[in-house]
Order: structure tokens, then sequence, then C-alpha cells
């Protein structure tokens, strides 16, 4: 798809036309639509999809974040968005600094964020303001470190 | 893990249960802490972890095709879904079509999946609410399509029989006819499934307005699969974003509305049926000889003659098992129906011969933070009903 083209798509149109400055860049591969949203933006985006009629994307399907250390900014965390009715996918992406893995929790938009924010804090160590109940989740309450960032390793002793 | 339940001032008539992480109703190592009023459950709190084995971080250690043998391992009641979502990530990523031939048979394999899984779960959920029959009956069935699978791949379970680009091997003679024996005498024996549970007093008393979940709240706690069908809400992946030529088969999404563990019960035995009729196209659709999988010279191994009398067939071979492939950086989000709803794989890649990130979906686990919904306000027994109803697997809820 040519960049003029995924301009075009009905969704990142309708997401610019209400609010600009919460479209960061648009992202496509594979047929597969990307939004990258700045973190001050993230939870008004979040309601404006679940919530607005014509988009209804009401259903969540994961959380994941990706780790680029080095790299700054460090950690990219994709919602994976499903609009039921009208059988379409989005992801959102939001890019976070290693310094302050800081973002704002989307349990109030979708309930089921819940335990993958959880999930995300344990494993890559983000934090979710306004997550009703950041604990750890798969690994033992009193592990130290994240398993799944990058300069943590597989196998042998830290 | 050291997980306590602050007890509400003026609560003191409430008493704390642990139940697990033995429990034989939690169908591994689920632990679940119960406050309890007398027999009613007041709070209910799912901890989970206990088979955390970080296979997504292993898969980070791993080439592309190494990693299909850990996924067998994440849902191992339906592994053939679990390398199906696995193994179209990565086509998608390489942009790779697979040819129609394997593509038939992988539709075939995971409904047999689904068969085989909706199986082990109508005779451990039956045995749970202390129908003992079933179970046996259940699990004789079950094994005939496990036999299907071995004849296949070798193995019973963790069969890592589709690779990346099609199947492992070519399938053997005369399998076909081992797939119709089983679809030609299934039916008969969900019939009598059927007698033993659908109009059973005891079964209804304990499935019937037990562990109800609304559609809305099932959409907003993320449920899949028959968790969110049996609420009423008719979301499939195989017919809302069609993979590996589902939209070619002809099949109903089944749903029921009651949202309680009854109609997840009659939404499974539906489905089981739906699988049988999917299945029975699919063995008409399969041609009888062509490519089991593509053929993309560094990509996808050679076949074993080529390999010995090609000099390009031997250099490709070597670097393919050696390095790997690299596909171009991207990362793609694959989900798929497996029997527990929607497993979604998401493999992002840097351009290198290992996967930089694999993510599952698992249904398991999403499925599961309902679980307190369900069981909050009901009796300790109905737990059981509530967890068995779920259809969880801790090898998929923990990863």
């Amino acid at each position: 798809m040519e960049p003029q083209e995924i301009d075009k798509h009905p969704v990142v149109h309708k997401l610019r036309e209400w609010s600009a400055p919460a479209v960061a860049e648009v992202l496509e591969f594979r047929g597969e639509i990307t939004v990258v949203v700045p973190r001050e933006h993230l939870l008004r985006v979040a309601e404006y999809l679940a919530t607005e009629p014509s988009l209804r994307f009401s259903f969540l399907s994961d959380i994941t974040p990706v780790d680029r250390f080095p790299a700054e900014p460090r950690f990219e965390i994709n919602y994976h968005l499903v609009s039921l009715d009208r059988r379409e996918r989005l992801r959102l992406k939001v890019k976070l600094s290693g310094s302050d893995p800081t973002v704002h929790s989307v349990t109030g938009v979708w309930p089921t964020a819940n335990w993958h924010e959880r999930e995300n804090y344990d494993l890559f160590g983000i934090r979710f303001e306004g997550h009703p109940d950041l604990r750890r989740i798969l690994m033992p309450d009193d592990w130290e470190g994240h398993p799944l960032r990058k300069d943590y390793p597989t196998e042998g002793y830290r | 893990m050291t997980t306590t339940i602050d007890t509400p001032i003026g609560a003191a008539e409430t008493m704390v249960l642990n139940m697990g992480p033995q429990h034989p109703s939690t169908h591994g190592v689920l632990r679940v802490i119960l406050e309890l009023n007398g027999e009613m459950v007041v709070k209910a709190e799912p901890i989970i972890g206990y088979l955390h084995t970080g296979i997504e971080k292993s898969c980070e250690a791993k080439t592309y095709s190494q990693a299909i043998t850990l996924t067998d391992r994440i849902d191992y009641l339906a592994p053939l879904s679990n390398n199906l979502g696995y193994c179209l990530a990565v086509e998608k990523i390489l942009g790779l079509e697979v040819p129609k031939r394997a593509q038939y048979i992988r539709v075939l394999l995971t409904e047999l999946t689904r068969c085989a899984s909706h199986l082990v779960w109508v005779g451990t959920h039956a045995i749970d609410l202390g129908a003992m029959t079933v179970f046996l009956y259940s699990f004789r069935e079950r094994e005939e399509i496990l036999k299907i699978f071995e004849y296949l791949s070798g193995q019973r379970m963790m069969t890592s029989y589709f690779r990346i680009g099609g199947l492992a091997l070519e399938p053997p003679p005369g399998w076909l006819d081992k797939v119709q024996r089983v679809v030609d005498s299934l039916p008969g024996h969900i019939d009598e499934y059927e007698d033993l549970l659908t109009k059973n007093k005891i079964w209804l008393g304990r499935t019937q307005g037990v562990g109800i979940i609304s559609a809305a709240d099932a959409i907003a706690m993320g449920c899949s699969g028959p968790m969110l069908r049996g609420s009423g809400v008719a979301y499939d992946v195989r017919k809302a974003f069609p993979y590996s030529s589902y939209d070619e088969f002809d099949f109903n999404v089944q749903t029921q509305t009651a949202g309680d563990c009854y109609a997840r019960y009659q939404v499974r035995v539906a489905e089981i049926r739906e699988s049988i009729k999917i299945v029975k196209q699919a063995m008409q659709k399969i041609p009888s000889e062509g490519p089991f999988r593509a053929e993309v010279p560094g990509i996808i191994p050679p076949s074993r003659e080529e390999m010995k009398t090609s000099i390009e067939g031997l250099i490709y071979h070597f670097k393919i098992f050696t390095e790997g492939f690299a596909p171009p950086p991207g990362e793609v989000y694959q989900a798929i129906e497996s029997p527990r709803g929607e497993l979604g794989v998401f493999v992002v890649s840097d351009g290198t011969a290992k996967p930089y990130r694999v993510k599952f979906r698992a249904p398991s686990f999403v499925n599961l933070q309902s679980l307190p919904k369900l069981a909050e306000g009901r009796l300790i027994a109905d737990v059981v009903a509530c967890i068995g109803t779920t259809d969880i697997v801790l090898g998929e809820v923990d990863r």
C-alpha cells in the first residue's frame, strides 16, 4: 500500500479528522494497519475507538510489548483491537523510553486489559498508571527482574 | 506466591479457602483463593504461573523452524492448532503462499484436533460434575483421532506436523480411510454422550443457570471461543477473518444465548458435529497428488531426492538446517480459532534468522480472567463447574 492510500484508510481518516495530534504515524505491513499514538493521547484514542458508533473496536485481543533494547525509544506496546461486527482489526502502538516505561492503563475502556497489563508489568516492567491491581502474575511475587526484557539472559546466571 | 485477600471490616463471618494448586478439578496447577460465607463464594481470585516455562523467551533463542516444537507444548490438547497459528504468522511475514493441498490437509487436521480437544473437555467436565461414564467413552474416541495424528506424524500429541510453508511429510497412503472411519463413527458416539448428559436431570441441575456471563461482559472481558458464543456472540475467527481457505468451507457458527455452563456445553457438542462436517468437505477437496509444501529455495527445505542429487539442493538443505532463514523485518498478528477461542500469534522479525519476539495470545489465559465473574455469589460446587466450562489448559495459561 502506498503512503497516500494508507491515509485514505477509513479508520485512519476518521481518527485524523477527530484529532490530528492523536496520530503520530501510520504504518502498514502485509495488510495490517498500525497507528502509532503518542503516550499522552492513548487513553482518549482508546475511548474514542471503543465507543465511536461507526468504529466500535469493542474487543481488545491482546496487549504486547516489544523491547528494542538498546535502541530508544526502548519499548513499543502493541494493542490489538477487533471490531466484532465490522470484522476489522487495528493495531495501536505506543512508544516508551527505557528510563520511564509508564503508560496509562486501558482497563477502564476494556476490562480484559487487567491481566494483559499485569503480565506486561511482570515480564517487561512496564508500569500501567491507574491499573487497579498491578502485581506480578506469572512469576513469583519475590522475583527480581523482568524476564522478557532483552537485557535479561535466556539461560545461565545473571 | 504470597497473595492474601484483605478481609473487609465487619466481614469476620467469611473464611478463606485455597482451592488448588493440586486440585483435581483445576486440570493442572491452578490455585483459586476463595473467600467464603458458609458455602457461598464471596470472592474468587485465580492465581496462575505455576507452569510458566518462558516459552516466548525460548522462541527468541531458536530459529523460526525450531520454535515450532515449542508451540506444541503451549496448549497440549490442541498442538496442531498452535502449529497452525505460528506457521501462518511466519508465512505472513515471508509473504509465502501455501499449496492448496496443504491448506486443506491443515484444515482437516485442525478440525480433528478440535474434536479431540472437545472430547477431552466433555469427558473431564462430566467427571468433575460426577458423571464418570462419559469420560471413559470420550477418551476412547479421542484415542482414535490421536492414532490418525500418529499415523501422519509419528507422534500422538507433540506432532509438530505443520511446518513453515506446508507440512512436515507427505501423508502416508491410506490415511484418509482412517479419517473416514472416525468420521463415520463419531456422530453416533456424540449421540451416546448426549443420551447420557443432555437431558439428564442431575446434569441440568449442575449446569443450567450456573456461571452466567452476559454477552456485553464476555466481550468486555475478552472472552473468545465457546465462552463468547455461549453468550450469544457469533464471533468465530474462521468466519470473521478466514485463514487457510476456511472461506471455501460450508459450516455454521454455533451459538447459544443463555451464557451459562449448559449453553457452553451445547456449543461445544454442536461444534464437534460442525467440525465433522468440515472434515468431510476437506476429504472431498484434498487432491490425491500435488505438493505438500511450498517450493521456495532457501526457505523451504528441498525434497530428499533433490538434496541428494543436486548441489544447490544440498547447499540449501545445509543452510536451512544450520542457520535458518531470515524473513524481512516487520511484525504481524495472525489469529486462528483454536478449540478454546482466538489464538493470536504476534511475531516480530528484525531481519535475522531468529524471531525477535513471539507472543501467543492464549485464549485460556484471557478466558480464565472472567472466572470471578462466573463464580462469585455461587456455591463452592459451582466453582468446579465454572472452571471446567471455561475449558482452560494451564500450559497455555502460563506459557
